[in-house]
């Protein structure tokens, strides 16, 4: 196993540590989820851009460029979904955190932004669906 | 193994146990937000257990490591989307 392979994945081992640090330490679920997502994608990066220069060979290098678009493109997804969740549960922020730009431009029932609302009914699937439900 | 490899899977076998520690802790909060806490703490142990398998792959030359790291991403990313759904809007 060559050095560059093995230095490639000690810093992509040593991001995913910070990333669990940051999860561990952080005081507040918004933090947390900053965390997670920046330092343990980033981790993921280079582990397996060590890991494909160690096999090098064209199947391995495929399924190595695979994991990381795949990875890139869901986990900003999925801390989306987390952070929208956690801020209509109203999870608590931290003590010195200074300002909420998101604060009352939410209908809090529909989960919906208050100021589209009020200019024009939106008539998407999604909409009517709910309509429906109510 | 060289020393770099171990050094390597040292950090993220310490990096799962504080994932861990943060999954089990502080269970005095309302439940819905402790839940998505638990959710980001299991989110993460699942791109370091992506990160582990392709550590392993790459040491003991086992390829078909990547393949299952293919589906544990696809697996983790609909777990993480499912539970951050349904914590959002509730029983609907």
């Amino acid at each position: 196993m060559n050095l560059l392979s093995e230095i490639l994945m000690f810093i992509g081992a040593f991001f995913m540590f910070v990333a669990a640090l940051g999860v561990f330490r952080m005081p507040d679920i918004y933090m947390r989820l900053h965390a997670n997502t920046k330092s343990a994608t980033f981790g993921v990066l280079f582990l397996v851009s060590g890991a494909a220069w160690h096999f090098w060979e064209i199947a391995i290098v495929m399924r190595a460029i695979i994991i990381v678009i795949f990875i890139f493109a869901t986990a900003p997804v999925a801390a989306h979904m987390l952070g929208r969740a956690a801020y209509f549960a109203k999870a608590p922020v931290w003590k010195g955190t200074l300002s909420d730009d998101m604060k009352d431009k939410y209908d809090p029932k529909t989960h919906e932004l208050a100021g589209i609302q009020k200019n024009h009914k939106p008539t998407t699937a999604k909409s009517k669906r709910d309509k429906q439900d109510d | 193994m060289t020393i770099l490899n171990m050094l390597s899977f040292g950090l993220l076998i310490a990096a799962f146990v504080l994932a861990f520690a943060r999954m089990i802790r502080d269970p005095r909060r309302e439940h819905r937000i402790l839940a998505l806490d638990r959710v980001v703490a299991v989110d993460l142990m699942s791109t370091l257990s992506i990160g582990l398998m392709i550590l392993y792959a790459a040491v003991t030359g086992q390829t078909v490591f990547f393949d299952v790291a293919i589906t544990l991403a696809f697996i983790a990313f609909l777990g993480t989307t499912a539970f951050a759904r349904y914590l959002e809007k509730g029983k609907k």
